[in-house]
């Protein structure tokens, strides 16, 4: 082990290393440095003592020889420790110090903690920000499981949207090297880590509404005629329903097109959201079908709590809360025996609100 | 130099299943190694079309679409959302079933990718046929005595799927295998609602060309066999039909030997995986034969 990453220092020597407060130079006769110490005219063996068990030195070669090296994930990887993105000149003492403990950070719904192991290796686990301590967790080692953990809710409910603050709880990753988070992160949430870097370095493509729209085929090219002239409502009214954090946790940032920008807030999550996803182009197929009908007057008579109850039903369904409302709690509008009286009440023999029919006959 | 395969596919919205296939052939040609990354995408699922490539490291990249025909989706959207430079309908020089490879760049990433026909064409699909017919009966040497269906949408819905359902049937006729092969449709002539009227043998085994199991395979086509009023209700294997024994397989996809499929797609494309082929064919044999 130790030979490994000494033999690697030795041999990169010539090249010059300038790496998180470690710089070594030489060939034959050798330079190193680190914030601590200075030493010149090293020889080979000289070097190969003081590199052996220099955190200076494991360090620089997890971070070269152990780490994927695509940009992305190794500037994943440092957001991960709290590292800088650029090589420290600073003591990298506190930042080992800190590792000792374990360095935690989120992604989405993903608590992911990092520890030193043994020469300077990471190790890495995984679990769900919701789980504490006390929580009874399923381990798991092989990044491939992430894949299955992310397909259902905790009701068992299928996930068509990986980004959906619905991620099941109650499992643990643990002893994952750099590679494997990187991967079990991409099953968990695909393509985040290189879409936050193209962000992060500035070149984050965005396709907006308009040009995305205009790029559908087949079924959903109709919702290039969801257009309302100089307005945009309609697309605000999309981004309300399916991209608020309470929904999605990619930051939208894809807007009505390059000039307009949409007031509804695009979310605070860490990752952004380039363009429409593939749910939200089917929805805004329907949504297309639902905006074009016209309006119609219709005549109810319905007593003021009903109304709000009403409103209060379709609130509840929106915010996704029918599922916590309990069995006797009548006083809520989306209590089901409550919403059963309505319906007995309300309804004629053929579900029509106050008997009144939807076409006119 | 390090490459990577990426399996597009359709996935759903809806149903969990319809990704299956996919992540189980793609974790099937992980385990032989052959590639330094594989990767699932989907049109309907994550990661999607238009990012994937971005998730992988390496220069050049096989992508093979598991879909059954050419076509729209293979033909137009997947080169489309992959941004590939310079394709057009006629780079796979294909006749709509006879489409092999062909060689762009990723406008998005740089990347070289070997764009290959969908597996659904491919000649060792109707290897896979036959073996999803020995798995079915349970029976290695399957064919005496037995008559098999390879069934389809119609031309309504895309012409070249009815024409790799044509092609696949006449293969397998030709393998002399058999005693009848006849190829079905869903929504046109001749129609699997008529199954036993096109066979004189009283063992039929039905094979749908499709990927995934979903409505089509597990509802329409169970009930428009008779093989059960109510889908729900489930049906025997075999189950008795106008006086015929029919093995209703389910969808073709999800027989393991479809990863073989995948290879050679990428065998055509240059790939040197040979060894993993023979590796994903071993153990598809001996998984039926341990099934004995
Ligand atoms: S389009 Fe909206 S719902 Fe879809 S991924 Fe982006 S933010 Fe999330």
């Amino acid at each position: 082990m130790t030979s490994e990453y000494v033999d690697a220092l030795v041999e990169t020597a010539s090249d010059g290393i300038s790496f998180d407060g470690l710089r070594v130079a030489g060939d034959g006769e050798y330079t190193f440095e680190t914030p601590a110490v200075e030493l010149t005219e090293l020889s080979e063996a000289a070097l190969r003592d003081v590199a052996a068990g220099s955190p200076y030195v494991t360090n620089w070669y997890f971070w070269h020889a152990q780490t994927p090296q695509k940009d992305d994930r190794w500037a994943f990887l440092r957001r991960v420790e709290d590292a800088p993105l650029e090589s420290e000149t600073d003591s990298i003492h506190d930042r080992y110090e800190a590792l000792d403990d374990g360095v935690t950070t989120t992604w989405g719904q993903l608590e992911i903690t990092v520890t030193l192991g043994t020469a300077g290796q990471r190790e890495y686990s995984l679990s769900h920000v919701a789980d504490g301590a006390d929580s009874e967790l399923h381990s798991y080692d092989e990044s491939l499981q992430a894949r299955e953990l992310a397909r259902l809710d905790d009701d068992g409910r299928y996930r068509p949207l990986k980004t959906a603050p619905t991620l099941g709880t109650g499992w643990e990753f643990s002893g994952l090297g750099p590679e494997a988070l990187v991967e079990a992160v991409g099953f968990f949430y695909p393509a985040t880590i290189t879409n936050w870097h193209r962000e992060q370095n500035g070149n984050l493509d965005v396709s907006h509404w308009t040009e995305t729209m205009e790029r559908q085929s087949g079924i959903y090219q109709v919702v290039t005629t969801w257009d309302r002239g100089e307005g945009h409502e309609h697309v605000e009214w999309v981004a309300e329903s399916c991209c608020t954090d309470s929904q999605c946790l990619k930051r939208r940032e894809w807007q009505y097109d390059e000039e307009r920008e949409l007031e509804t807030h695009g979310g605070d999550g860490v990752f952004p959201c380039r363009e429409p996803c593939s749910l939200v182009i089917s929805a805004a197929r329907k949504f297309t079908k639902l905006d074009a009908e016209p309006t119609h007057s219709y005549e109810f008579e319905l007593t003021p709590s009903e109304k709000e109850q009403l409103e209060g039903l379709i609130d509840a369904v929106a915010e996704g809360r029918v599922g916590e409302i309990r069995e006797a709690d009548i006083g809520k509008d989306a209590n089901r025996y409550r919403t059963r009286f309505l319906r007995a009440r309300r309804f004629d023999e053929d579900s029509q609100l106050c008997g009144v029919p939807t076409e006119e006959e | 130099m390090p490459d990577a395969l990426v399996i597009a596919a359709h996935g759903s919205h809806l149903n969990p299943s319809s990704s299956a296939p996919a992540f189980d052939h793609a974790d099937r040609i992980r385990e032989t190694g052959a590639f330094d990354e594989v990767r699932e995408t989907f049109w309907k699922e994550e990661p999607a079309f238009r990012e994937v490539l971005r998730t992988v490291d390496a220069e050049e990249v096989y992508v093979v679409p598991l879909f059954i025909s050419e076509g729209y989706f293979t033909e137009e959207i997947i080169p489309r959302e992959l941004r590939l430079d310079g394709w057009n309908t006629d780079s796979w020089d294909s006749d709509g079933t006879s489409a092999t490879t062909a060689t762009l760049t990723a406008a998005d990433t740089g990347q070289t990718i070997q764009y290959c026909g969908p597996v659904g064409s491919h000649d060792a699909m109707s290897d896979v046929i036959v073996q999803r017919a020995k798995s079915v009966t349970g029976d290695p040497d399957v064919g005496e005595g037995f008559g098999l269906a390879v069934v389809g949408h119609g031309t309504k819905r895309n012409e070249n799927s009815a024409k790799a359902i044509e092609y696949h049937a006449d293969r397998i006729r030709g393998m002399d295998r058999f005693d009848e092969v006849q190829a079905l449709f869903m929504d046109e002539d001749p129609e699997i609602d008529d199954v036993t009227g096109f066979f004189d043998v009283s063992d039929i085994v039905v094979v749908p060309l499709f990927i995934a199991d979903g409505y089509h395979t597990q509802e329409d086509i169970p009930e428009d066999m008779g093989l059960t009023d109510d889908y729900r209700e489930g049906y025997e294997l075999p189950e008795r039909v106008d006086g015929h024994d029919i093995w209703y397989a389910g969808a073709v996809g999800t027989e393991p030997l479809l990863a073989d499929v995948v290879l050679e797609r990428t065998v055509e494309a240059g790939a040197d995986v040979r060894g993993a082929i023979e590796q994903v064919r071993n153990r598809t044999r001996m998984a039926v034969e341990m099934d004995d």
